[in-house]
């Protein structure tokens, strides 16, 4: 594994806030096409760590590289364009708006390049990547509904149509399935192995059942730094991992 | 009807209607509607900024008087023409929103609205220590001074109704057009993201200080555009345009008409003009009315006449 170059990389990242340590020293690697999986207890830096990634918040120390370059200094549209998308822990839709703009602001962001495409990208084209992204995730019916009248669960399908519209190639979750019900994850997981087929997702994940379902690797993360790595198996019988997280 | 194509229809419809009108006036009426027309240009532009992209400025009327200063100034020492000295106006409005916007977008909200009123604030009182340049807020008349425009032959005086009304329709008409390219457009639909959603729309892959520098270029483009026809068509130019009474203004009938619609703002100037013309014929306390109708609006119609027109009727409404 090690002859092939990550498609991320932290290096010794921390993110400080004040006084506070909210990441310490993180080095990660995610190898293109995976599932990876990072858990850990409320407070262990998992959000501050993708946020620094997505570029939400800038890196006390470290660096971050994405297929070898340096995007550490990047500013967060700056990081989309390279293929990072994020969906927000807390729900973070455009709720005024209906479904089909929500996603189309996304959509037409790869149509605009050049100064007469930034002008008028053409409807058509991005109606045609509006309704591959809602349709991927199954809210097509519902392109003319407001984000705010839809049901919870539809609105965090509506979120992850949004960053699907931008076509990524690294895909950060942030607790995708929270709030969602015994078949809604069903549905979600096999949405998600669907999407894998064509761009590595970083996942931060509660439920334990989602993540033994989907990732193919997991790191654990408490007080800021990473406590073990492994397959789901190699995590599950891992004695510092069952101590501090898992509560064994 | 497609949609694009309703709204197209809707938006011609005024202008035609809105070209006829002349022709049904009385005169007193036919100035007032002029005038209306030209402020409503200038609370367009207001509103590509609060409706369109979510910025409470509180300092357009440095805009309005760029346009009118660098318009009137030309005209009345050099005796530079309409057609430049509308250009020159336009010029003033946009090359002051953009430096105003480079320093005063790294605010947002409340700090936006305090830092743009101070700027209005300095040029106003710019516009009345530079007295001996400007006459201060005694200003000064441009009809002496403001050679007729010449059309294939024709000479069109700026002080002939039928001119004044049709050259304000024409400014009225291009702001509009504008707002609604605008509205329907792209960089609309970032510029909403951006009111929506600031930190979303950055992680969707839009830079939004450069969105909102191009809202407030445009926002001072129309604002301008309305302040230096209003100085070669009504022929006075003074420091009054520049205070806060003339800031406060667009944010009034942009409120009224309904904010990020595109034709509220035309609404809401139309009523508050004859509002106040109305009442102060009966009274000298007319803010006491307009205060009534804003508090009547605040209570019944929050989203202005057009947004609440937009949210129970019409969805179609740009």
């Amino acid at each position: 594994m090690a002859a092939v170059a990550p498609l991320l990389a932290t290096q010794a990242l921390s993110k400080h806030f004040g006084g506070l340590a909210a990441v310490r020293e993180v080095s990660l690697q995610i190898q293109s096409g995976e599932i990876r999986a990072i858990i850990g207890p409320n407070g262990a830096g998992k959000t501050t760590l993708v946020g620094m990634i997505c570029g939400r918040h800038v890196p006390s120390s470290g660096r971050i590289l994405y297929r070898g370059s340096d995007i550490t200094a990047l500013r967060p549209w700056q990081r989309l364009r390279l293929g990072i998308a994020y969906t927000f822990q807390v729900t973070s839709i455009f709720k005024g708006l209906s479904c089909y703009e929500n996603v189309a602001l996304p959509a037409q962001r790869g149509l605009m390049q050049g100064f007469f495409a930034r002008l008028a990208p053409g409807e058509p084209a991005v109606a045609a990547r509006v309704r591959a992204a809602l349709e991927a995730v199954g809210l097509a019916d519902l392109a003319g509904q407001r984000a705010d009248e839809l049901a919870y669960g539809h609105q965090r399908l509506l979120e992850l149509a949004m960053a699907l519209a931008t076509g990524p190639q690294l895909l950060i979750l942030d607790e995708p399935t929270q709030g969602l019900a015994e078949g809604e994850i069903t549905a979600f997981c096999a949405l998600i192995r669907r999407v894998a087929e064509q761009a590595t997702v970083l996942l931060i994940e509660h439920n334990m059942q989602v993540v033994l379902a989907l990732a193919r690797r997991v790191t654990v993360m408490d007080a800021g730094e990473i406590l073990a790595e492994g397959t789901p198996a190699e995590i599950e019988r891992h004695p510092a991992v069952q101590k501090a997280y898992l509560g064994r | 009807m497609s949609a694009g194509r309703r709204i197209l229809a809707l938006h011609l419809g005024v202008l035609a209607a809105l070209l006829l009108l002349q022709f049904a006036l009385p005169p007193y009426h036919h100035t007032n509607v002029a005038r209306i027309l030209v402020l409503a240009g200038y609370a367009i532009g207001y509103n590509v900024l609060l409706g369109y992209t979510g910025l409470m400025s509180l300092g357009h009327a440095m805009f309005f008087a760029a346009g009118m200063y660098g318009a009137g100034l030309p005209v009345y020492y050099l005796g530079v023409g309409a057609p430049a000295a509308f250009g020159l106006g336009l010029a003033s409005g946009v090359g002051l929103a953009l430096a105003f916007g480079l320093m005063a977008l790294r605010t947002s909200g409340p700090s936006f609205l305090i830092v743009s009123l101070m700027f209005a604030q300095a040029l106003f009182l710019a516009t009345l220590y530079f007295n001996d340049v400007t006459l201060g807020d005694q200003g000064f008349i441009l009809s002496d001074k403001l050679a007729p425009l010449g059309l294939g032959g024709a000479q069109f005086g700026f002080h002939e109704p039928g001119v004044k009304y049709n050259v304000a329709l024409a400014i009225f008409a291009a702001c509009l057009a504008t707002a609604l390219a605008l509205r329907l457009s792209a960089l609309g639909r970032v510029l909403i993201g951006i009111r929506e959603n600031e930190e979303r729309t950055r992680l969707l892959g839009y830079d939004s200080f450069r969105y909102k520098l191009v809202a407030l270029g445009v926002s001072g483009a129309l604002a301008s555009a309305a302040g230096a026809g209003y100085a070669l068509l009504f022929s006075y130019v003074g420091s009054t345009f520049a205070s806060i009474l003339f800031s406060i203004y667009p944010l009034l009938w942009t409120l009224l008409g309904g904010v990020g619609t595109v034709l509220g703002p035309l609404l809401g100037t139309a009523l508050m003009f004859y509002l106040v013309d109305t009442v102060s014929g009966v009274t000298s306390s007319y803010l006491l009315f307009v205060g009534a109708a804003l508090i009547a609006l605040v209570l019944w119609f929050p989203q202005g006449l057009l947004g609440t027109v937009r949210s129970r009727w019409l969805p179609w409404l740009p």
